[in-house]
Formats: structure tokens, C-alpha cells, sequence
């Protein structure tokens, strides 16, 4: 891949992804006073990502993101979503109230939902990325045996 | 052994929070399952989170037998606002079939497994299957409409999944889940858009609430919608007759494992959420709703009974057979439903409950062969009497079940059906649940026919070895096989389950069944 072909876009694709990555963590965090939230986020987090591989090539993308990284990514967001709630169940209160997480409600309340949606965040760029490697990384043609 | 003195063998943390643990803790696993590299890992997850589960749904029938209802606020969201999980004898005891059968598959999957479906698949077919069996306990577990929505989804998707697995085995099972997704969807659709109508209607989402501000609403023609829309969607969920064309093709090429474990889940939890709408959320007093019953569940049920049992007659395939067998199993639990009695219902849910016991077994047993000899064939089952004892023994026990015979538990449900018609006085229906009995007898026969009464194949001049099924896929055939027997003789625990969820829902003080005398 050494080839100039396409500068204009290397360049400009390098300086976006950066941005576009740091626009995914603004909407993040941004999700308990405005619209946002874990899903845009995490969309946006995997658009970064599919920009570099559209790009550099999916094989590069591969390197940078491997996909055992994408599947562990998938269940790690489930767990942390699950694990607030067993967490504050052993705060003592019931399933996901955040009340048991701070020491008073307000604080409580806002690290739960923070946290709730970093789990959405982490599986939701994880699938979108393993949707995108799933439907690149098809073999062009049909093997033979297959017909 | 009270139900007071199971509840005291549990720490008093689990008893306080057993009504999310039940859906956290197969929700967690399936996250655990999807990461673990190796398979067998992935396997001892799935059996320690279904039998926790089954455990769990254990005590909430307990705790349903002694305080009633049980109800939890996820979040500390009390009712009407947040998500609500509530626990009544309807869900209980359906939370427990589908913890019980989830164990039991679980139990029997790995040989099956390893026969299958290629290795670097296994880890996430247990994930997988664990996705599906969370999804299902939530339909069972949620009192809120639009989270039964969620989970109805849940388990669904999953689904296409596993089913789809079953390419490895068999190019057709692509087409079978794609099929089954385009329909599946359509039906969840259909679903939520009902959703929605009551959603505009009441103001609200929780099921008991809404059953509250729907009294008065009979004449909305929003709320009719709603009903119409909830209709189809479950409908296509539960195979209803004209809706069932996903069901055949679904069971017959999915893993062995995945065909036992939805044949005596999957439909049995949807049916569960029509059962809820009908008697639950809309008042059973509805005009249009007892219309409805009357013009359409029944004859509908009939037919499934009649066409579906014709059809099977005629299948060469032996899970395509089952299949359709199951669509007029169905149409069973479909009319029990339609007479709007105590006794009627009480006797659909008993069918449900048995009949998951007798497909479960007939699935299993067809897996065990398909492991052995890789037959799914009616003729290629010769012999196996003689070659496969156990397997065989088992499932003919659970089809002579199937078919209604006395001292099994299709029997049991089966006499009740036919009390309830006829304290109705629906004649028609006796005689349709004589016939489709019969038809039932003609189809097992031809098996057993096969099984037992032909030789085994020879190839060269001898004859096939024996060649029992491995002993970790006999012991949950072999527990269904006589749960079978059990609760045929004796069918006080199964009936007051049944009769006691349908005595709560339509009011009535009685619920005739044998054995059910209080």
C-alpha cells in the first residue's frame, strides 16, 4: 500500500478520524444534559473506524481494531451494563437503581447512567464494527462446492 | 414439603431479588459464554446459568404460592412508571418450564453439539442459546407491555441464529431462518404496533395499569386495532394455524438440540403473552373478544388439529412430521383457550405444559438417532428398536403420550380438554379432538411400526451393530420420558399449575380436571 494514490483523502480522512473519534466521547458524555448517548456515540465511534478502512483497506483496519477485539467488545458491553445492576443490588438496592452507587441520589444517579451507557457505547461500536467486517470480509465469489 | 420451607433453603438476598436474577443471571452468562475461547467452558456457563435460573424460577413459584403476586421495580421505578416485574401462578409457572427445559437441553447439548456444528462456532452457539433462553424467560417474567416487545426480540433474533447454525448440516436451514426472520419480524411488528394503539389509547405501558384503563374502552375503535394487531403478531409467534408456514422448515433443519429446546419453549412463552393479552389486558367480557374466540380461535384451532395431524401423516421427513404435529398441538392449546371457561384454559395450559414434555423428549430421542446413525427418515429408522433400546423405549413412551394414551400426561390433558367442551356443550369439538387423535396414533405408529416391528439395515450381509445413545443425552431423554409417566399417574402437581394460573385469570371458582379436586 504504498501506492500516492488518493492523497488528498489520506490526508484529510487522518485528520478527521481523530475528531471524529473525540465527537463519539462528546456525545457520550454529553448524553445527561442533551440529546446523545451511548448509541449515537457508539455509531459514531465505529464510523471512525469504517472511515479509516474505506480508506487504508480493510486488512489495515483489521490491524488497528482486530476482531477478536470487535467480539470480545460485543459481550464486554453486556457485562457492563448487567454488572451496574448487580453491582447496586449488592449496594443494596433493587436491579440498576443508581442510588447505591453514589452517596447521595444526584451523584448516584449520574454515574450510573454514565456507566450504563459506556456499556451501550462499547457494544454498540462492537457490533456495528463486526457487522462491517462481516459484510467487507465476504468472499467475492462463491467457492465451487457451494453451488 | 411446603412452599414456605423452600423459600427458607434460599438466603434471604436471592429471595429479595430472585425476580431480575432470573433474567440477569443467563443475561451475564451468554456475555461470559461469547468471550470464553474454548467450548467446554462455554458449556459448564450454560448449564450452571439455566439450572441457576431453574433454581431461581423454583423459588418465585413458591413465592407465588404464598404471598400471591410478586412484584419488583427495576431501578426502584415504582409501577405504572418504571418497568415493572411481576410475577403471578400464569408466568411462574411458565418461568419454570422454560428454566427446566433450558437445564435439560443444556444437559443434553454437548454431543450433539460436537456432531454438528463446526468447532469454532460451539462457543458462540452457547452464547447464543443462552441470548435465547434469557429473552424467553423475559417475555415470561415482564409486566410491562413494551418490554415483553423487547424480549420477545430478543429471544427471536436469537433464534434465527440458532436455527441458522443448522447450514453446517443441512444448506436449507438458511433459507428456513430467513424465512422464519421475515415472518418472526412481521409478527413483532404487528405486535408493537398493537402496542402502540393501546399505548395511544391508555396512556401507559404497564400491563396491569392498562388492563385497569382499558375497562370502558370496548367501543374504541383504537383499542380493537390494538387487539387485532396484538392478534396477528402473537399469532404468528405461537404458529396459529394459517400463520405457522415458518414452523416446519424452522424445526426441521436447526440443530437437534435447538429443535428440542424451541419445540417445547418457544412457542409455549408466545402462547403465554396471548393468554396474558387475552385474559389479562383485555377484559375477557369484551364483546369482540368473545366473538372473536368463538368465530375464530376455536375453528382455527380445530383446523390446525385436523390439517396439521393430515399433514404430518404424510411427512417422510421425522422432525418435518413432529413439526406439523406440534402446529396441531397447538390448535389444542388454541381451543382450550377459545372456550373462555376455567376448565378450558386450565386445560390448554396443562397441554402446553405436557406437551413440552412429550416433544421434548421426541426431539431429543430423534437427535440421539441422528448421532448415531444420521437418520431422519421415517424408513431409516428400521431396526432402531433393536439397535438404539433406550432411545427408542423413551420415545415411545413420549409418543404414546402424543397420541393420548392412558396413564401418560397426554392423556391427562387431553380428558380435561374434553371435559371442558363438553361442560361448553361443543360437540364438534370432541369429536375434532377424537379424530385428531387418531391421526396422531397413525402417525407415531408408522414409526414405531418402523422402529420396531422392521430389521435393522445390513450393509454386506450383517446386520447393524447396537449403538445406544451416550448416557449424557439418555439422562434428560430418560427424565422426560417418565415425567412423562409421572405426571400421567399422577397429575395433581401439572394440574393445579394449570388450574390454578386459569382460575386466577377468568375468576371462576372451578376448574374441573381429574385430579384437580381441591
Amino acid at each position: 500500500m504504498s501506492s500516492n494514490h488518493h492523497l488528498v483523502l489520506r490526508v484529510v480522512a487522518k485528520l478527521l478520524i481523530p475528531a471524529i473519534a473525540l465527537f463519539a466521547f462528546y456525545v457520550q458524555f454529553h448524553g445527561d444534559f442533551g440529546p446523545g448517548g451511548g448509541f449515537q456515540a457508539g455509531v459514531i465511534l465505529a464510523v471512525a473506524v469504517i472511515l479509516y478502512a474505506l480508506i487504508f483497506g480493510v486488512d489495515e483496519a483489521r490491524r488497528a481494531v482486530p476482531p477478536w477485539l470487535v467480539r470480545a467488545g460485543c459481550a464486554a458491553g453486556v457485562l457492563i451494563y448487567a454488572g451496574v445492576g448487580v453491582a447496586t443490588l449488592i449496594g443494596g438496592e433493587a436491579y440498576l437503581d443508581y442510588d447505591a452507587l453514589g452517596p447521595e441520589h444526584h451523584h448516584g444517579q449520574h454515574l450510573g447512567i454514565l456507566l450504563v451507557e459506556l456499556g451501550v457505547l462499547t457494544t454498540v461500536a462492537s457490533v456495528m464494527l463486526a457487522i462491517f467486517y462481516a459484510f467487507a470480509g465476504r468472499a467475492p465469489d462463491i467457492p465451487d462446492e457451494e453451488w | 414439603m411446603s412452599a414456605a420451607d423452600v423459600i427458607s433453603l434460599y438466603p434471604a438476598f436471592i429471595v429479595e431479588h430472585a425476580a431480575p436474577l432470573v433474567v440477569v443471571v443467563p443475561l451475564i452468562a451468554a456475555a461470559l459464554a461469547a468471550m470464553t475461547p474454548g467450548q467446554r467452558p462455554a458449556w459448564l456457563i450454560t448449564l450452571g446459568a439455566t439450572g441457576a435460573s431453574t433454581l431461581l424460577a423454583i423459588l418465585l413459584l413458591a413465592q407465588t404460592m404464598t404471598q400471591g403476586v410478586v412484584s419488583y421495580a427495576l431501578g426502584g421505578w415504582v409501577a405504572p412508571i418504571g418497568i415493572e416485574y411481576r410475577v403471578d401462578q400464569l408466568n411462574a409457572m411458565i418461568l419454570l418450564l422454560v428454566g427446566v427445559f433450558g437445564f435439560l437441553c443444556a444437559l443434553y447439548a454437548p454431543r450433539s453439539v460436537d456432531d454438528e456444528i463446526p468447532q469454532s462456532m460451539r462457543g458462540l452457539f452457547y452464547s447464543c442459546f443462552l441470548v435465547c433462553f434469557t429473552g424467553l424467560m423475559g417475555v415470561a417474567i415482564t409486566g410491562d407491555a413494551f418490554n415483553l416487545f423487547v424480549f420477545l426480540e430478543i429471544s427471536s433474533l436469537s433464534t434465527y441464529v440458532l436455527v441458522g447454525i443448522g447450514s453446517h448440516r443441512d444448506r436449507r436451514a438458511l433459507t428456513a431462518s430467513y424465512n422464519y426472520l421475515i415472518l418472526g419480524t412481521i409478527g413483532a411488528t404487528f405486535f408493537v404496533l398493537g402496542v402502540g394503539f393501546l399505548y395511544a389509547a391508555t396512556g401507559t405501558l404497564n400491563i396491569a395499569d392498562m388492563a385497569e384503563r382499558l375497562s370502558g374502552l370496548e367501543a374504541s375503535s383504537t383499542v380493537r386495532a390494538g387487539f387485532a394487531f396484538i392478534v396477528v403478531g402473537l399469532g404468528l409467534k405461537v404458529a396459529m394455524y394459517p400463520l405457522h408456514s415458518w414452523l416446519p422448515n424452522a424445526y426441521t433443519f436447526a440443530p437437534s438440540v435447538v429443535t428440542a429446546f424451541l419445540a417445547s419453549t418457544a412457542t409455549k412463552v408466545a402462547f403465554y403473552a396471548l393468554v396474558r393479552f387475552f385474559y389479562s389486558v383485555f377484559d375477557p367480557g369484551f364483546v369482540f373478544e368473545g366473538a372473536f374466540w368463538i368465530w375464530l380461535v376455536a375453528p382455527l384451532g380445530v383446523i390446525a388439529m385436523l390439517a396439521a395431524s393430515v399433514q404430518a401423516v404424510f411427512q417422510t421427513d421425522i422432525r418435518r412430521l413432529f413439526a406439523f404435529s406440534s402446529v396441531a398441538q397447538v390448535g389444542y392449546m388454541l381451543l382450550g383457550l377459545s372456550f373462555g371457561t376455567a376448565a378450558g384454559l386450565g386445560a390448554g395450559l396443562l397441554h402446553l405444559l405436557n406437551h413440552a414434555m412429550m416433544k421434548g423428549a421426541l426431539f431429543m430421542a430423534i437427535g440421539a438417532a441422528a448421532l448415531r446413525f444420521g437418520v431422519m427418515r421415517i424408513e431409516e429408522f428400521r431396526g432402531l428398536g433393536r439397535t438404539m433400546p433406550f432411545t427408542m423405549a423413551a420415545f415411545t413412551i413420549a409418543g404414546l403420550s402424543l397420541i393420548g394414551v392412558p396413564l401418560t400426561a397426554g392423556f391427562v390433558s387431553k380428558f380435561a380438554l374434553l371435559n371442558a367442551a363438553l361442560e361448553r356443550g361443543w360437540w364438534w369439538a370432541v369429536v375434532a379432538i377424537a379424530v385428531s387423535s387418531i391421526l396422531a396414533l397413525i402417525y407415531v405408529g408408522r414409526i414405531i411400526e418402523a422402529a420396531y416391528l422392521k430389521a435393522p439395515p445390513t450393509r454386506d450381509g450383517v446386520s447393524a451393530a447396537r449403538a445406544p445413545a451416550p448416557l449424557s443425552m439418555l439422562i434428560p431423554l430418560w427424565t422426560l420420558a417418565l415425567a412423562n409417566v409421572w405426571f400421567g399417574v399422577n397429575a395433581g402437581f401439572t394440574t393445579s399449575l394449570a388450574c390454578n394460573a386459569a382460575m386466577m385469570l377468568t375468576g371462576d371458582g372451578v376448574c374441573i380436571g381429574p385430579g384437580a379436586a381441591p
